[in-house]
């Protein structure tokens, strides 16, 4: 073939297509490897635990116990506060978790005026739940206060407080707004303090070793009460309920998982409060992984020998950054796939186009971490609901920049193009759409970037990720664990960034990447 | 070959076409004339179907121009705009045969015609692979005007062709131009504000003003018998532009 018939064919090509043909094809190939990436198999048990230290050692310790009756076991750790794993419960999302008698008949079932546990186990069976007999400690809240702070004001009781309006309250986020947390217990003991703070129930101990708070809210089988020695008032009005530890678990487990049942109520009776303390104090004291010390307790009180797979901090990496990657290339592939012809359409029809970016406006205006919440109830927990929120989230920076690339095409342009009698589908191809390509990719770069650090938050509703160290991080107080998701997902952030000054190589046709000559 | 019948255009309520009736002679030239915002412009973009008329119709080589046909019937037509309308992504080459392509030409085909346009309007095939911002203004009219001949259309619309140009390229191209409008006896429809080039390329001028044609017929009929003060006016002023330094030189 002559050199000229080849320049001839390769002109006959649509010019710009085949660049989109590349980036729909890398497209299409990172959304197929993310549907083949294998979901939880359906025959395991799935253990859930709280975001707190406690909840984990119990959620690790059911997960050993559940092997050790040979089942496949999950345990998807930190997956929220009461409200999440019950649902997730309900919705059989997860089998089993850790949970306290006095939540279940304060809290969450609060509205049935359940007298006693006989109560309690009916309530639960209505709705096809079970739980195990008490494991043994009463982990019932307490408001604890400095020892230096307590001596001082001659604090012992919760009812010596009502003479200190001054003092400043910190509390967990969850106890601030709980039925049986602190709205009840301001009633009952008609405390006058204003100054009352939610914050994360880890970071309050932080709070009052600097000072900052002068009261604040315990699980009495926290570690750190010793740790910062602090002292424990006494409920002197008895408004804390007993918060038995049980395990929940839904009722089909029983044939679903011969043995598995058989198995978690070992663990009745076996946990007294010091013992669990001194878990939990192993656990964010002195740093070891809670599988460990699940282990050991384990071995000793019930002489169960369990082989950790210990996962390398690599092994984690590689994982947090396979999830990671999952949810932002579903997400965003998804948000591509429909916010180009949404902006397509936006352009061609001004009245829908004004609906379509208020639309996609708003939704842009969520808080984020209220979006991730509010898919709980939709979808329950884990990647899909995640992936959900942030294919919405990012959707407003695609579809605004293609209708802004669209509608700024010259009108000589666009006119040339109508006038040279080339079909409406044919002008969007091969004129409007390359012209707009610049911008569109713009969009897509925005959306991608603003997607890898939002779905650090993804993790607050278990669809793990790089926000999983950030989480457990906050949870122990370890600073090198948040950075563990921090910086890989700052790095994610500039690598995305990157990408998208190689894929506009690509994509912005040469034609409008040279400098004009007009200007010699 | 091509007839205007009572074609009129309103935009918010300002005449922007009052009812107008032009033929335009197949194998003429006829050049539209006029100041800005007389509605010269508009009459051209209601031939091509850039714009819909409000009342009256186009008729064009036997046929009523309407939404089912328009598409057709432009590729009977070439249309040149001021800035030339180039698709900055596509290369020079891509530019002129992109309706040809469209149409399923075959290489060969096209090949042929490219050939033949370069040769005619004088452009360098060395040029053909570069992109329009690459291009002087010039030589990007060049390949205007081969995009909107690439399907040797029967009827030319050109609106300013050569507006934008510095006076030097402009005079060579409108000798180049005229002889290739007599070479191929296309019928041509012209638009322009300049009496001097009115007068080089048109068998027939049309004096538009407000939205209607005042006067229509040869140059020289314009210039010996105005048809009313305004015809006289326009006249008068661009040939007293010219005729003081025609005293001095």
């Amino acid at each position: 073939m002559s050199r000229r018939a080849r320049a001839i064919r390769a002109a006959e090509r649509p010019e710009g297509a085949r660049r989109w043909a590349i980036v729909g094809a890398v497209l299409a190939l990172g959304l197929v490897a993310a549907a083949h990436v294998p979901a939880a198999a359906d025959e395991s048990v799935r253990i859930g635990s709280k975001k707190f230290t406690e909840s984990v050692i119990l959620g690790e310790m059911a997960r050993l116990l559940v092997q050790s009756a040979g089942h496949a076991v999950e345990h998807r750790r930190e997956l929220g506060g009461t409200r999440v794993l019950w649902g997730a419960l309900l919705a059989g999302e997860i089998d089993v978790y850790p949970e306290y008698t006095g939540t279940l008949l304060k809290e969450i079932l609060a509205g049935e005026r359940l007298v006693d546990e006989v109560a309690l186990v009916d309530a639960l069976a209505r709705r096809e739940l079970r739980m195990t007999p008490p494991l043994g400690f009463n982990n019932t809240y307490a408001l604890g206060v400095s020892r230096a702070l307590a001596e001082r004001l001659g604090l012992r009781r919760i009812s010596d407080l009502r003479a200190h309006p001054d003092l400043v309250l910190g509390f967990g986020n969850e106890f601030l707004n709980r039925a049986d947390g602190w709205p009840g217990l301001k009633r009952r003991y008609r405390l006058p303090q204003r100054d009352v703070r939610g914050l994360d129930h880890d970071l309050a101990y932080r709070g009052i070793a600097s000072g900052a708070l002068d009261v604040i809210d315990l699980y009495t089988t926290d570690a750190e009460i010793g740790y910062y020695d602090l002292v424990a008032l006494e409920d002197d009005l008895g408004f804390f309920p007993a918060y038995d530890a049980v395990l929940l678990y839904r009722a089909d487990l029983e044939h679903r998982a011969p043995g598995a049942v058989e198995a978690l109520k070992r663990l009745a009776g076996r946990i007294d409060a010091p013992t669990m303390a001194r878990l939990n104090a192993r656990v964010k004291l002195e740093r070891e992984p809670e599988a460990d010390v699940a282990a050991d307790f384990l071995a000793g009180a019930l002489g169960i020998e369990s082989t950790i797979a210990a996962r390398g901090p690599w092994e984690r990496l590689w994982r947090h950054t396979r999830e990671h990657l999952v949810l932002v290339a579903v997400s965003l592939g998804a948000a591509i796939l429909v916010a180009v012809p949404l902006g397509v359409w936006a352009a061609l029809r001004p009245r829908a186009g004004h609906l379509i970016l208020a639309a996609a406006g708003v939704i842009q205006t969520i808080p984020s971490l209220a979006l991730f919440v509010f898919m709980i109830p939709l979808l329950g927990i884990g990647g899909p609901p995640a992936a959900v929120a942030l294919f919405l989230y990012s959707l407003l920076p695609i579809v605004r920049n293609t209708h802004a690339g669209l509608t700024d095409i010259p009108a000589p342009i666009r006119e040339s193009a109508e006038a040279l009698g080339l079909p409406r589908a044919a002008q969007l191809r091969l004129i409007e759409l390359p012209l707009a390509g610049r911008s569109i990719l713009a969009g897509i770069k925005t959306s991608a970037v603003i997607n890898v650090g939002t779905a650090t938050l993804a993790a607050l509703i278990g669809a793990g990720g790089y926000g999983q160290p950030i989480l457990t991080g906050i949870r122990l107080d370890d600073v090198g664990l948040i950075l563990q998701g921090a910086v890989p997902a700052a790095v994610l952030a500039l690598l995305v960034q990157g990408l998208f000054g190689l894929a506009e190589r690509l994509v912005v046709p040469r034609g409008l990447r040279i400098k004009a000559l007009d200007a010699r | 070959m091509l007839e205007l019948i009572d074609v009129a255009k309103h935009y918010n309520g300002a005449i922007a076409l009052a009812p107008t009736r032009l033929r335009v002679p197949r194998g003429e030239t006829t050049v539209l004339i006029g100041p800005s915002g007389c509605g010269k412009s508009t009459l051209l973009r209601i031939v091509v179907g850039l714009v819909a008329p409000d009342s009256g119709r186009v008729v064009f080589d036997g046929e009523t121009l309407g939404p089912a046909n328009v598409r057709r019937l432009r590729a009977r037509m070439g249309y040149v705009i001021q800035e030339g309308g180039l698709f900055p992504h596509m290369t020079v080459r891509a530019n002129v045969t992109l309706m040809a392509r469209q149409l399923g030409w075959d290489r060969a085909r096209i090949e042929t015609r490219l050939e033949t346009l370069l040769a005619l309007v004088h452009f360098p095939p060395a040029l053909l692979d570069r992109y329009p911002l690459e291009l002087s203004g010039g030589e990007r009219q060049r390949v205007s005007l081969m995009r909107a001949l690439m399907l040797d259309p029967d009827l030319l619309l050109l609106d300013e062709p050569l507006g934008a140009l510095d006076p030097m390229i402009r005079y060579d191209l409108q000798q180049e131009l005229k002889s290739i409008f007599t070479q191929l006896g296309k019928t041509v429809l012209l638009v322009t504000h300049d009496l001097a080039e009115a007068a080089h390329f048109a068998h027939t001028v049309a004096l538009m003003r407000d939205g209607a044609i005042v006067q229509r017929g040869p140059m020289q009929q314009l210039v010996r018998a105005p048809a009313d003060a305004f015809v006289e006016k326009f006249i008068a002023a661009q040939r007293m532009a010219l005729e003081p330094l025609r005293e001095r030189v």
